[in-house]
């Protein structure tokens, strides 16, 4: 399919990472113009009218959380959330191996934008090569005069970290994310306060995700009256959404949002492999509620993907097909839940454990009709009594399973084996 | 504690405007030089920061990549998430575990590989997917691991 590229710029142009090939491209020319023709306000405004949401999985309309920093004189900070562990999400680590200049680019103007002095990513502890490029391009941008002291000679100055984490999927979680970046565990805080209030340092702090961010210089060059002329009134502009499991063609692909959900997996995608049939798919990330064949046509915006029973998120698709036993993959993914739980709080601590443990039973054959309630039950004491979301997360998959492929559960149970073999998969694309 | 480490510290407090956001990137520096971050260096890195080592191990302790146990010089990471184990990634783990004669969890004698597992890596378009040192190699073949561990770690990316 032929397609225009926004935000994976790398793919038409090659070596864009390194910082003459992006300038040659038109880059940090937006920086420019934000700095040279825009107030700040005037650049929330925009942000504001494009309708841009945040890309990191909640949706939150990103001018209004520029909006909500107060007019205190504190020192504010911007923090990216370049912490991608969502399974099955895999976009935010193509823009910074490969196109790490538009991030920057986004954030010197988002930090003009709100005012902050300071910006960090936070990058995932696994992206090694990712933090390579991010450090090379950052130390770029300082040679260049797009970070330090009097950025372009407009007065306007910042300062641009880049921290590692070390490994937990919390810590994706904003709040766990500020403990860590200030050299703590990842616990998630209390809120309120909001980051905006009292986030990092307990400074006024703006978080958005790294293609949030990557948005922005795209705004302001294109302007918002363009942005907003892709996807609805409510879920304006682009989106990438990573697409896996069983598809020909798995990768990212950049679409306008309420591209049909039909069109992504079989256009782009390519399809379901030879000879097989669709059977659910997640459409947002491992914590979003599966979705069945008969909801393959729905416009991929986030309106239209909760009424039809489950979330954006992330744009993280994992497409399932009739070899994949449901009992299984949710198995697997609740069992990452159980690793990744900060074990802060009891219900999401205890409850991913037992919910493991009783899933992988009944995928073993071992379980039995009683388990099948027990685990509806401990479903029930997690969702809504967790201290963040992360315990509403691991039902995600899992209540939606139980309702729509139920007798698939009951199958295990009196066959004493998984009806579809040991193994979730066994060789490589067959 | 080795004599640079004292200057490392003090680079890491420099960089980040709050002294406790030093620790993360001291203790990376530490392990990428040891391998581990045994007992008497978390001892060290408490002294050099001001913290208590109950603190240095609390916060170490919480995250995957710190390694708390004597690792391999490779450590090779499966991703065992849902779309790698749909493209046949528990053929991966087993099969490595036959090669290197160990368990996932374990180091092989000779201290040349830890096999452990990692959760999605944010790479499900290269399924099945390891990391060698932090290296990605994508689209791993469960009955050819041996390329894995004999190349030379070079990364494959999208
Ligand atoms: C358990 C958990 C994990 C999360 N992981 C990520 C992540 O890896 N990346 C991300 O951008 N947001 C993640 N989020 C969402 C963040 O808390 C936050 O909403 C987001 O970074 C805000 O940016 P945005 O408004 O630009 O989307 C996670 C949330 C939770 C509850
Ligand atoms: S819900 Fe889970 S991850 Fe969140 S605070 Fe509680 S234990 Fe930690
Ligand atoms: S499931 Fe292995 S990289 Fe995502």
């Amino acid at each position: 399919m032929s397609q225009q590229y926004y935000l994976l710029r790398n793919r038409e142009v090659p070596d864009i990472d390194q910082m003459p090939v992006y300038l040659a491209h038109g880059g940090y020319q937006a920086l420019r113009k934000a700095l040279n023709d825009f107030k700040p306000e005037e650049l929330v405004d925009m942000v504001k009218k494009s309708g841009l949401r945040g890309r990191g999985g909640a949706g939150f309309p990103t001018g209004m959380k520029w909006g909500f920093l107060p007019n205190d004189g504190r020192k504010r900070y911007l923090v990216v959330n370049s912490d991608e562990a969502e399974p099955g999400t895999f976009k935010d680590r193509e823009i910074i191996e490969h196109n790490p200049h538009q991030l920057i680019e986004g954030i010197i103007i988002s930090s003009y934008a709100t005012k902050a002095r300071e910006a960090f990513i936070y990058c995932r502890g696994e992206f090694l090569f990712g933090s390579e490029q991010l450090n090379r391009a950052v130390r770029e941008a300082y040679e260049q005069g797009f970070l330090g002291e009097n950025i372009l000679g407009t007065g306007f100055s910042l300062d641009l970290n880049v921290y590692r984490g070390a490994g937990a999927y919390i810590c994706g979680e904003e709040s766990a994310l500020l403990e860590s970046l200030e050299g703590k565990r990842g616990n998630p805080r209390l809120k309120p306060p909001f980051p905006a209030i009292a986030g990092l340092y307990g400074g006024p702090t703006v978080i958005n995700n790294v293609e949030t961010i990557a948005n922005v210089p795209v705004i302001v060059s294109k302007g918002a009256d363009w942005y907003t002329s892709m996807g609805t009134a409510k879920s304006p502009g682009l989106k990438i959404f990573s697409v896996s499991g069983r598809v020909q063609r798995p990768g990212n692909y950049e679409i306008p949002l309420a591209t049909p959900l039909s069109t992504l997996i079989n256009d782009y995608a390519g399809g379901m492999l030879p000879g097989r049939q669709l059977k659910a798919v997640i459409p947002g990330g491992s914590s979003v509620p599966l979705l069945t064949p008969d909801k393959v046509d729905t416009p991929l915006d986030y309106e239209s993907i909760l009424q039809a029973g489950s979330m954006l998120g992330s744009g993280g698709c994992i497409v399932l097909d009739d070899h994949v036993c449901i009992v299984g993959a949710t198995a697997r993914l609740v069992r990452f839940y159980r690793e990744e739980s900060c074990g802060k709080c009891t219900p999401c601590r205890e409850g991913t454990y037992w919910m493991t443990d009783i899933l992988e039973r009944l995928e073993h054959g071992l379980g039995t009709l009683e388990d099948l309630d027990t685990l509806a039950d401990v479903a029930d004491n997690i969702g809504g009594k967790c201290f963040c979301p992360l315990g509403d997360a691991s039902l995600g998959v899992l209540v939606s399973a139980l309702q729509h492929f139920h007798e698939e559960f009951v199958a295990h149970v009196e066959q004493h084996a998984c009806p579809m073999g040991e193994r979730l998969y066994d060789t490589v694309n067959n | 504690m080795k004599p640079e480490w004292n200057q490392w510290a003090q680079e890491a407090k420099q960089q980040f405007p709050e002294a406790n956001s030093s620790l993360l990137p001291l203790l990376y520096r530490i392990q990428h030089a040891e391998g581990w971050l045994s007992d008497e260096t978390i001892r060290d890195v408490a002294s050099l920061l001001g913290l208590t080592t109950q603190y240095v191990e609390s916060v170490a302790s919480f995250y995957s990549l710190f390694y708390r146990q004597k690792v391999g010089r490779n450590v090779v990471h499966v991703c065992v998430g849902l779309s790698c184990a749909l493209a046949g990634s528990d053929s991966v783990m087993e099969h490595l575990e036959h090669k290197l004669g160990i368990r996932e969890g374990q180091t092989t004698a000779d201290g040349e590989y830890t096999l452990l597992e990692a959760e999605c890596l944010a790479a499900c378009d290269l399924a099945p997917v390891i990391q060698r040192n932090l290296r990605f190699v994508g689209h791993v073949d469960p009955e050819n691991v041996g390329r894995v561990l004999s190349d030379d770690g070079k990364e494959v990316n999208s």
